[in-house]
């Protein structure tokens, strides 16, 4: 049989993990290896040197950023962190101090004597309350206020100003009668909440009127009345002012009826309105009343004198239309008045911006040689000449505002591009039109043209007669930077014929023109135009220098012959100038690249005479600005 | 309308109307040009006082108005710059002041001398009655050549056979950190990454440790020894090191294989560099009796001053507000310059300015035309110093044309062009 071994009684059937890893072990043992020696005390070293190194090398490499940053700096203000200075309380630094000569001893004796405060508080309390009094807060928080209140009073005063100056009669008449309808309300008001108040009111009015009766100063006995009374003959406006000075003199000589409030609180408010007007009065003055009658009027008319222009009488139309919109509601009132505000506003505007006014004054003055007024609007109909040349000029202006609101209209409705595009194509033309016109026969068959044009119904041909209308378009750059497309100009009417013209037309032209040849005529002319417009070489060879001189002298052959006259595969350039050269640069310095780059750095000034002030202080900017005084402290990590 | 009044503009800005532009201008920047040179005056005053030659100097890092000075003779003087007078005179050491450090709050600083201490001292004059004492000596077992306090935490570094870095409530050292054996002449914290040190020996070599780690980083040996070394104050890993063959080396301190800049124009060792607290330019104090501003950016100096009298200028430092260079020199004078030769000191009108910056802006934009190039560069230096410059220019022309010869009469590719930055470097040791 089997021979059994005494290990293997103590194995397990299976193998355990635990004694697994005792034998792994053991067999790690078997394999016998020699432990590495330890690193010689230098190489140790070594090692740890250069760890160190890395590791530092990298913790000072974090500031590459900042280092860069800062040397390609436009401009670095050193300290880099500016430093609020501390004032050290001087309390403090009393305190800390001690007296140590004899003298400083002495003096701190006699201090001490005389009660005086050395060292702790310097202030008396006092002093301290006044200091914390008035909180810089506090101080702000009452300057903002009062500022505020200045400028309130500022906008104010400057609103009645402008109101002040408003010279619209119609305006002023209507702002009257609104207040005094409004003063009317609020006494209705007043009568409603506190009757007391309200007689106390009418009270005053009372006297008022007494005060007038004694004094008899509205009445025409006064030096301007007579005055007055003089002119009102051939002045309507000294007789209107009397007419209203006598109504003033009525309204307050009248006898005010006092309705006791506590009989009839129900109807109080109906009457009102005719409360400070009592209805006997009524034929008096129209002016007076709150309510006018047209029999009123009537004889109010009559009495003037007959001499009455029209315009009065429309002024008075407007007054009676006027009057009936007063029994509406005060609503309209305040609309009418928001209407004159609107306008007023609108005026200024436009005398406000200059450039529609210029735009309105080039418009006048190119209208002006035409002699005939046309309407922007009307450009793509007929030419519409209006007769009526003494029209009044306010008329006038006011149709220029109209159109000029709907010319703005139409760019705005229509597509602006288009617009613009056709206009530039326009002033092209216009620019053409001058050296076109040149030949006489040009002109007449422009004239041709134009008549064809018309006929047609082309777009293109249809721009022309717009043209005239639209001269206030051109500008001057456009005008500068206008392209020489006059080539093609002259021969334009040939194809224009071509395209439509009948045949007998045409015959008739070509019979017409036959003489001349106008494109020929017109490239020499340009030409010509091209070498005249080029700069010319400037001879400065002038005789009788360095030789004999007089009159009728031609300089000699020796200045103007060229030294390379000889050479024929020489050029001699005569551009370097010896004297020039020491002032120039001979080879290109470092930073640059390219001789292009150089000459654009000298070529752009520096200096205020050339650039704005702005441009200049940025241009003439230090690089590095030191402050005197400031001590500078290394960059650190908390500066960043 | 006043609005309207003030805003307007009574030009016409038309170019048309004002022509020549660039000959105008041109004949502006000549102008300013010359003006810029006839008012370059940039000698302020000199500080007399001490016994020996001065040694060492300290910026007061609260007060603009306060500069510190050490002399060989072991005495410390301080000094009101508006006054231009002495306030304070302590005798500190025996011996060489080797160097002074101002602490971060201004309230004291720091001394070390010949006679192995390191003293700490007030700012403040002593009250009456006082004795003139330091608040703290720490006796040293070696020399102290060099002292440099942290710009933020009560710690301070000094150097000599070792650098050692101090708690300043301590007497002996927190760490010491060495990498061979030599003395170390300066060591310099760095002013944004505060843990940073870098030193600089005898044996040519310049090191940066890391104070957190208080270990050395690397070192870097050049072809000789370098004096001082300055921190950039802006960038926090840009160093300059000013060396004994006449040049200075701005060092990117991660890639310290070459320096990024090679600034040569001195023509003696340069003793002394200081940073102008923006970063952009330095000034070097060198044995040929001169001082020199460069860019950080360029290779040559744009100033350089010099007076008769002036001996080796041992000491230079930039003031805090960029406007004025100190120097001390051997014979014992501090002397103060404008850093802007002709730069006007004083209020300026808004006009005044505005001319001023204009005048600036055309120098620049012309610089590169010969007329204008010739008189803005122009300076005069003393014969001493011009003969040196011509006769080392000579030298390196030969040198450089013995290099050239070589090149062509050997195998293509064995003598290889090294570039100026990599020449003077030696080695870099990790």
């Amino acid at each position: 049989g089997e021979k059994l071994v005494l290990s293997e009684l103590l194995k397990p059937i299976k193998p355990k993990s635990a004694l697994g890893s005792v034998k792994k072990e053991l067999s790690r043992v078997k394999q016998k290896k020699a432990v590495e020696l330890p690193l010689s005390k230098e190489e140790a070293k070594r090692v740890v040197r250069e760890a160190a190194y890395v590791t530092t090398s990298k913790d000072v490499g974090k500031w590459q950023e900042v280092v860069l940053q800062n040397r390609r700096a436009e401009q670095l203000v050193f300290p880099l962190k500016q430093e609020i200075a501390t004032v050290v309380p001087l309390e403090q630094v009393a305190s800390a101090w001690k007296a140590r000569t004899p003298l400083e001893q002495e003096i701190f004796g006699l201090l001490h004597r005389t009660k005086q405060p050395i060292t702790d508080p310097l202030l008396t309390p006092e002093e301290t309350a006044s200091l914390q009094a008035m909180s810089l807060e506090e101080a702000r928080q009452r300057r903002a206020e009062l500022q505020k209140a200045r400028a309130l009073q500022s906008y104010y005063e400057a609103k009645a100003r402008r109101e002040k100056r408003i010279k619209s009669k119609k305006y002023h008449r209507v702002l009257k009668k609104s207040k005094r309808r409004k003063a009317l309300k609020e006494f209705e008001q007043l009568h409603k909440s506190d009757p007391k108040a309200a007689l106390a009111k009418l009270e005053e009015l009372e006297q008022l009127r007494m005060q007038e009766r004694m004094s008899l100063k509205h009445q025409n006995k006064g030096k301007w009345a007579r005055s007055r009374a003089i002119i009102a003959k051939y002045d309507m406006e000294a007789r209107k002012a009397m007419q209203e000075q006598l109504a003033k003199n009525k309204e307050l000589m009248q006898k005010v009826q006092v309705e006791l409030p506590e009989e009839e609180p129900a109807d109080v408010p109906e009457d009102l309105p005719s409360l400070p007007i009592p209805t006997g009065a009524s034929g008096a003055n129209p002016w007076m009343l709150g309510k006018p009658s047209d029999p009123a009027q009537e004889p109010e008319v009559q009495e003037g004198p007959g001499d009455m222009e029209v315009s009065g009488a429309v002024e008075r139309k407007e007054e009676m239309e006027e009057e009936e919109e007063e029994e509406e509601e005060m609503s309209e009132e305040e609309a009418l008045l928001q209407d004159f505000e609107q306008k007023r506003q609108a005026r200024q505007q436009r005398a406000g911006s200059p450039e529609e006014q210029g735009a309105d004054e080039t418009e006048a003055v190119l209208e002006q040689p035409g002699a005939s007024p046309v309407h922007p609007v009307c450009a793509e109909g007929e030419q519409v000449s209006t007769a009526g040349g003494e029209e009044q000029p306010q008329q006038a202006q006011e149709e220029e505002i109209l159109l000029s609101e709907q010319l703005e209209r139409v760019q705005t409705l229509e597509d602006v591009e288009a617009l613009a595009s056709k206009e530039q194509v326009e002033e092209q033309e216009m620019l053409v039109a001058p050296r076109v016109e040149k030949p006489a026969a040009t002109r007449a068959k422009k004239r041709v043209q134009q008549q064809e044009d018309s006929r047609a119904g082309d777009k293109h041909a249809k721009n022309p007669p717009a043209k005239k209308k639209k001269k206030k378009m051109i500008s001057l750059q456009a005008v500068l930077s206008g392209k020489a497309q006059d080539v093609q100009c002259p021969t334009m009417p040939v194809v224009v014929e071509e395209e439509d013209g009948g045949t007998d037309q045409r015959r008739v032209i070509t019979e017409a023109f036959a003489g001349d040849d106008v494109v020929a005529d017109f490239r020499r002319e340009k030409r010509k135009a091209e070498e005249e417009s080029k700069p010319q070489p400037l001879s400065l060879v002038l005789p009788g220098w360095g030789e004999w001189g007089g009159t009728g002298l031609r300089p000699s052959a020796r200045k103007t012959k060229k030294k390379d006259q000889h050479l024929p595969h020489v050029i001699l350039s005569d551009k370097r100038n010896i004297h020039a050269t020491a002032h120039q640069v001979s080879e290109l310095p470092f930073p640059f690249e390219r001789h292009q780059q150089f000459e654009q750095s000298i070529r752009t000034p520096l200096g205020s005479t050339w650039n704005t002030q702005r441009a200049f202080q940025k241009l003439t900017a230090p690089r590095v600005i030191t402050r005197a005084g400031h001590i500078i402290q290394p960059i650190s990590a908390e500066d960043l | 309308d006043v609005s309207v009044t003030l805003t307007a503009v009574p030009r016409n800005y038309d170019p048309a109307l004002h022509p020549f532009e660039v000959p105008r201008e041109y004949t502006r920047a000549l102008n300013a040009a010359k003006l810029e040179r006839v008012f370059a005056k940039p000698f302020l005053s000199s500080l007399d006082g001490h016994r020996d030659g001065v040694n060492c100097m300290a910026k007061h890092p609260k007060s603009l108005s306060t500069v510190l000075s050490g002399a060989c003779d072991g005495e410390v003087k301080i000094w009101n710059l508006p006054k231009r007078q002495c306030i304070r005179t302590i005798q500190a050491h025996e011996g060489f002041v080797r160097g002074m450090c101002a602490r971060f709050c201004g309230t004291s600083f720091f001394t070390v001398g010949d006679d192995k201490t390191v003293k700490q001292w007030k700012m403040e004059s002593p009250e009456y009655g006082e004795e003139e004492e330091p608040i703290h000596t720490i006796l040293g077992k070696t020399v102290y050549t060099g002292i440099d306090h942290h710009w933020k935490d009560a710690v301070f570094a000094t150097c000599g056979q070792q650098v050692d870095i101090w708690d300043e409530q301590r007497t002996s050292p927190m760490c010491s950190l060495t990498w061979g054996f030599d003395s170390i002449s300066s060591v310099k914290f760095n002013p944004i990454e505060t843990y940073l040190l870098g030193s600089c020996a005898s044996d040519r070599n310049i090191v940066l440790y890391d104070m957190r780690k208080s270990t050395p980083l690397k070192k870097v040996i050049l072809n000789m020894r370098t004096n001082t070394l300055c921190w950039n104050p802006m960038e926090a890993y840009v160093f300059t090191a000013a060396n004994e063959d006449y040049n200075l080396y701005t060092f990117d301190m991660r890639y310290l294989e070459s320096p990024m800049r090679v600034h040569m124009d001195h023509v003696s060792a340069v003793l002394d560099v200081d940073y102008s607290p923006t970063g952009k330019e330095f000034v070097s104090a060198s044995f040929d009796k001169s001082i020199r501003i460069f860019p950080v950016d360029k290779g040559h100096s744009r100033e350089v001053y010099h007076t008769k009298r002036m001996q080796h200028v041992i000491t230079v430092k930039w003031t805090a507000d960029s406007k004025y260079i100190l120097c001390g020199s051997d014979e014992m004078n501090i002397r103060l310059w404008k850093a802007n030769a002709s730069e006007k000191l004083g209020v300026l009108a808004p006009r005044e300015k505005a001319a001023m910056n204009y005048n600036q802006k055309l120098k620049e934009k012309f610089q590169y035309h010969p007329k204008i190039r010739r008189i803005a560069q122009h300076r005069h230096l003393p014969k001493s110093i011009f003969c040196q410059i011509k006769e080392q220019r000579i030298m390196r022309e030969a040198r450089r044309r013995k290099e050239l010869n070589r090149r062509k009469h050997s195998k293509p590719g064995s003598v290889p062009v090294v570039s100026e930055r990599r020449k003077h470097i030696v080695a870099v040791v990790k």
